[in-house]
């Protein structure tokens, strides 16, 4: 794995009109590393989310997807860049009217130059990736949620991203379907050398699968810890955060 | 390095077959066509295929999927593979990939249909939706009958809402299109009253147009693709959201709730609305009769008082009424129909405007024929 920082956020303010989600934060990602971007509900993670992959521009500050900031280039880079990253929604957000073959397929038309035929090799391919050859004319709406979930990472690979971002991946899955997403994530990082950032508050994915993290807090709207997860477990002094990977009250 | 595009070379020595792989398999590049060496591998059926990446200069899913055509081929016969030499990333892929048999139901290849299997199909969708219209429309009825005797369980504010989109929220709109309709039926109706010098009854067909049908019919419409629209968007995404199951697990009639006020705001506003269209097509065809004619306002507004009774008025604000009943209906029907996706909200958007437009063209010749046999 290289170190080298893939993405970089430097002092980076989020606020929807004059309210202020988060500020100062400041972290880097390296080159193939899984980062957790964790804390409690509301407290900007999806927010966060939504700033990295290109779909909300920040109050103040830079992110820059290497080394090159996304929200002070122009328009065709900042559209290469986002194309090089792929990324799982919350729920999926398959394409309801289009099969699983087509939400595949979508992307791969509009960044490549292949054959109808090329190009529904490709979208088999990326489905029996995540367990689902044989599922190419389904509907979304006629697969289970964590099937939904495969086929978004699915289409999240198609274009072979160098950057990996997924929003609450575990969200409504069983504990077993949860765990088997993760080995995935886990399996398509090793196997594609991507770049993972996870937003999640699932305890069990963030230790299984996290290399490093960032916790975000909704009180004092910035990051207040940083690192791998298990060593924030033994070594950080701060409640909050203590009582987030302990799952306590106090 | 330059790149230079994928290449393959087979050999195949003591039924030992080995794929040597060169330059950038990169599915930018295009993907190679396997046809040729499957044919080879056809037909010398070796029982080892491994391959030598020495000269492979990059990959992606272009050489994955190249090698899970050559996989899939593996099935046909006893091709075992070596992927020892291939990338490490590739092998993981592969072995991931492959990981999951492909489901063992049939591919489904042909989403069509033959054509007695789609006419029985629609007759019974037709069936199933005739029936829901029923259940809809008794649903309805008794919700109706709980309002009139004060049980109906709404929020007020939610029908003053509704009355308020519905309403002076479509004014603009109502304005804009009765103007015209009114200057368009003045216009035309020139046209031909001024070959036979009688310029000053176009007051009358005017006056008559919009009160008897174009006020009723030209504010139904607009009401059909406005209101009608965003009735069914509504209800649809709340169906989608699973907002009306939350409803009736609560006990709360989605009828009483969401139908009932939607439909009370339509039956108010729609005659109001109508009067209004009527006089503001009345001002259009004055304003034609004024610029083209030489029909002053006054000639033009006494020609109407002499000939446009409050009947032809009454008979407007009651196909109005009418019309309002079924743009709500139609709208609430195929909001509450709606599946649960996004295109279904977008179906159902799309049938609630067709099917209210139809609705109001059918009751509108039904209720001219009966005004004709009742003589009024």
């Amino acid at each position: 794995m290289s170190t080298a920082a893939h993405l970089v956020i430097r002092d980076l303010t989020m606020s929807y009109g004059q309210t202020i989600i988060q500020k100062d934060l400041n972290f880097s990602v390296a080159r193939g590393e899984v980062m957790a971007i964790m804390g409690g509900s509301g407290c900007g993670k999806s927010t966060l989310l939504r700033h990295l992959i290109g779909l909300v521009p920040p109050a103040s500050g830079e992110i820059l997807l290497d080394g090159i900031d996304i929200w002070n280039t122009d328009e065709q880079t900042r559209l290469s860049l986002i194309s090089r990253s792929g990324v799982l929604y919350q729920g999926g957000a398959l394409w309801s009217s289009l099969t699983l073959r087509e939400n595949i397929s979508l992307p791969l038309q509009e960044y490549s130059k292949l054959s109808a035929k090329e190009i529904s090799a490709l979208a088999s391919y990326k489905l029996s990736l995540v367990g689902l050859a044989g599922f190419e004319d389904y509907y979304p709406s006629e697969i289970s949620g964590g099937m939904q979930k495969r086929a978004g990472l699915a289409r999240a690979i198609a274009l072979d991203p160098e950057i990996l971002f997924f929003d609450e991946p575990s969200a409504g899955l069983d504990p077993v379907s949860s765990k088997r997403l993760d080995d995935l994530i886990i399996q398509l990082r090793d196997s594609l050398g991507a770049t993972v950032v996870i937003v999640t508050h699932e305890l069990a994915s963030i230790f299984e699968i996290a290399d490093n993290s960032v916790f975000l807090d909704s009180d004092a709207k910035t990051m207040i810890a940083s690192g791998p997860p298990r060593e924030l477990l033994k070594s950080s002094d701060d409640p909050r955060v203590l009582n987030f990977l302990q799952r306590s009250t106090a | 390095m330059k790149s230079i595009n994928a290449k393959y070379q087979l050999s195949v020595v003591d039924n030992a077959a080995t794929l040597t792989l060169t330059g950038a398999w990169e599915y930018s590049n295009g993907i190679p066509d396997a046809a040729a060496l499957i044919a080879e591998l056809r037909d010398q059926r070796p029982a080892t295929l491994s391959f030598r990446c020495d000269a492979l200069q990059s990959w992606d899913s272009g050489l994955m999927v190249f090698l899970m055509t050559l996989a899939n081929l593996g099935k046909e016969f006893a091709l075992a593979f070596e992927t020892d030499s291939l990338p490490p990333g590739a092998q993981k892929l592969l072995t991931l990939a492959l990981a999951v048999p492909e489901r063992s139901m049939p591919r489904r290849t042909n989403l069509g249909q033959p054509i007695v299997a789609k006419i029985g199909n629609i007759t019974i969708e037709a069936h199933r939706n005739w029936n829901e219209l029923l259940s809809f429309l008794g649903e309805t009825f008794i919700s109706l009958t709980k309002f009139v005797t004060g049980k109906a369980r709404f929020r007020y504010s939610d029908l003053l809402f509704q009355i308020e989109s519905a309403g002076p929220a479509a004014l603009f709109i109502v304005t804009l299109i009765s103007l015209l309709v009114g200057m368009i039926l003045a216009f035309v109706g020139a046209v031909q009253l001024k070959m036979f010098g009688a310029e000053i009854f176009i007051a009358n067909l005017v006056g008559l147009g919009m009160a008897r049908e174009m006020g009723a019919m030209m504010t139904a419409v607009i009401m059909a693709g406005r209101t009608g629209a965003a009735y069914a968007a509504q209800l649809g995404t709340m169906q989608t959201n699973e907002e009306i199951d939350a409803l009736r697990t609560m006990g709360i009639s989605p009828i009483d709730y969401l139908v009932l006020p939607r439909l009370l705001a339509l039956c108010l506003t729609m005659p109001l609305l109508c009067v209004y269209a009527d006089f503001m097509g009345i001002l259009g065809g004055a304003f034609i009769s004024a610029t083209m004619m030489d029909i002053s306002f006054n000639q033009y507004y006494l020609q109407i008082q002499g000939f446009v009774t409050l009947n032809h008025f009454i008979v407007g604000i009651a196909k109005a009424t009418v019309f309002g009943i079924l743009v709500a209906t139609a709208g609430c029907f195929r909001g509450l129909q709606c599946g649960r996706t996004a295109s279904a909200v977008g179906f159902a958007t799309t049938s609630a405007v067709v099917t209210s437009i139809v609705l109001i063209i059918v009751a509108d010749a039904v209720m001219t024929v009966v005004c004709q046999l009742l003589g009024v």
